[in-house]
């Protein structure tokens, strides 16, 4: 891959769309297998490869469906970092960076398309956007699929749909997700109570490593747990209808909390953004820690002057591989911290919005 | 606390999960939490085994003969499913149908798919699902003795029947009016 993911645009990365505030992206991902081979549990290398030498057929096609140019990229041709750096961006899962004997990946040009090609299925077809944009995601998706399905035979049976390796996709083969940032309900330790009252309406919180509910970063993924039964829209629908409930509670939160204690906010908010301007060394953990804080600042207009879109950028540009990618070496963990801090630096630097003095 | 996977070192990553309202929790060290890193920090999607195990987690696997079920075409054994969550080929589908019913009504809770049909199946997929319709409506019709109108239905439900075969390829056995029972 030639491709520097530091220069690389990934469109989901750049914000934008619809809550763009509180959510950093959308995500449509659709499992499909192909009728003719066993699953992927069981296929051997030798059919994996037959299988992507099926779907280089579907590049051109693709590249003509109106989203960009595609290309396919075989995990066994790409460097371990640069497996990790599209881990790290959501476009490969980690169980497919390490399937270097039949894994292989298809990407557009600004991967808002990513084709993940034998991972736990045949195809993993995923639409990412920025913002809460899951009609608009579920539309190029269902579109690709329609395109590739020209040229393969999925396996389908009519009462039970696509048939999915894991039976928690069967039907549809739809997961759709949003990740949210949720400071508010975190601060206010409401995000626990909200969160476990959720396998009622059919749908799924993941909040990422730390205490408790307490998400690293405060941010949240949320997707829809069933997925036979219902059609597409009728899940998309339900998952933005109750995504829009957790938007409209973490709105209310932070104005109740900002409103009960100003002071305490602002402290904080103006504590992250004097280290993150300052410091010389930071571990990925702090520095997700604190973006959050700054995040928080900027959509309370306490920090007007920084650009939004810092946030979603460098919770994921500071991730290990990615920092290593930009730094084009390898890195030590002292190293990284190094670079983090510096990175971190630079870009708020940059993201400054330029006043009128 | 110490590490729930090495037992050695301090946890200091705590990793909680919520699924349908179910908590668990994982404690580790920074050092194992590193080899794991990948795993728990933007996923890009969840996993869907822990799910799957979370979702059947009270629910005894049946014992005996059934764990030696094998799919007849791809050889997978029922018993391997029942650990890892994941089958070997479509057919598994429907040589393990059975065993996969309870397991279906218990992760999706539905198990007819009104979704999406890709184009290769379509029109064979629309049919039955009109058949269907079609079908209810003679039962109810039977049921009220509207005769007339019974007729009617019986005689586009032959017409729809007739297609089916036809895009199907198959010819039609004997009886060409009895509906393939479901």
């Amino acid at each position: 891959m030639t491709a520097n993911p530091g220069v690389q645009r990934v469109r989901w990365m750049e914000g934008g769309g619809p809550a763009a505030d509180l959510v950093l992206s959308s995500r449509i991902r659709l499992a499909r297998n192909l009728e003719d081979y066993p699953f992927p549990t069981l296929l051997g290398p030798e059919q994996g490869q037959e299988i992507i030498s099926l779907l280089e057929g579907v590049i051109e096609p693709l590249s003509a469906a109106g989203f960009g140019r595609f290309t396919l990229l075989r995990m066994a041709d790409l460097s371990p970092l640069e497996r990790r750096v599209l881990v790290e961006q959501h476009l490969i899962s980690p169980q497919h960076a390490r399937n270097a004997a039949t894994g292989a990946v298809i990407l557009n040009e600004d991967r808002s398309v990513s084709i993940m090609v034998n991972e736990e299925d045949h195809l993993r077809i995923q639409c990412l956007l920025g913002g809460l944009q899951l009609h608009e995601a579920w539309a190029i998706a269902t579109r690709v699929d329609d395109v590739i399905e020209a040229h393969v035979r999925y396996a389908f049976d009519e009462e039970r749909g696509y048939l999915t390796t894991c039976p928690t996709n069967l039907g549809t083969g739809i997961r759709a997700s949003v990740m949210v940032h949720l400071p508010g309900l975190v601060l206010a330790r409401q995000a626990g109570r909200f969160l476990s009252q959720l396998g009622k309406v059919g749908v799924v919180v993941r909040g990422l490593y730390g205490e408790g509910t307490e998400a690293l970063g405060n941010v949240f993924q949320v997707s829809n747990q069933i997925t036979l039964g219902p059609s597409e829209e009728e899940l998309i629908d339900n998952l933005i209808g109750f995504t829009r409930q957790l938007l409209d509670q973490e709105r209310s939160t932070r104005e109740r909390l900002y409103r009960e204690n100003e002071d305490g906010i602002k402290d904080r908010v103006m504590r992250a953004y004097g280290l993150l301007t300052n410091a010389w060394s930071m571990s990925s953990e702090e520095a997700i820690r604190l973006l959050s804080d700054l995040r928080l600042g900027i959509d309370l207009n306490i920090l007007s002057h920084v650009r939004p879109e810092v946030f979603g950028e460098l919770i994921v540009l500071t991730r290990p591989a990615c920092l290593q990618q930009l730094a084009g070496k390898e890195l030590d963990a002292r190293e990284r911290d190094l670079r983090r801090a510096r990175l971190i630096r630079e870009r708020i630097a940059a993201s400054l919005r330029k006043t009128t003095q | 606390m110490l590490c729930d996977e090495c037992g050695q070192r301090k946890a200091t990553v705590h990793l909680t999960q919520i699924v349908n309202g179910k908590k668990t929790e994982r404690h580790l060290c920074a050092h194992c939490a590193q080899r794991h890193e990948h795993e728990f920090f933007f996923e890009p999607q969840f996993s869907i085994h822990n799910l799957l195990a979370g979702l059947l987690e009270g629910w005894q696997p049946p014992a005996g003969a059934v764990q030696d079920l094998r799919c007849s075409r791809c050889g997978l054994r029922y018993r391997e499913f029942a650990r890892t969550g994941l089958l070997g080929c479509s057919y598994c589908y429907e040589d393990f149908r059975h065993q996969l019913e309870p397991v279906l009504r218990r992760i999706q809770g539905q198990v007819r798919h009104t979704g999406k049909v890709p184009s290769h199946a379509g029109a064979r997929v629309q049919l039955g699902r009109q058949l269907e319709q079609l079908r209810a409506r003679l039962r109810e019709a039977v049921a009220r003795e509207e005769y007339e109108e019974a007729a009617r239905l019986r005689d586009q439900i032959r017409q729809l029947e007739a297609r089916v075969r036809g895009g199907d390829g198959r010819a039609g056995g004997a009886g060409a009016g009895a509906a393939p029972g479901r």
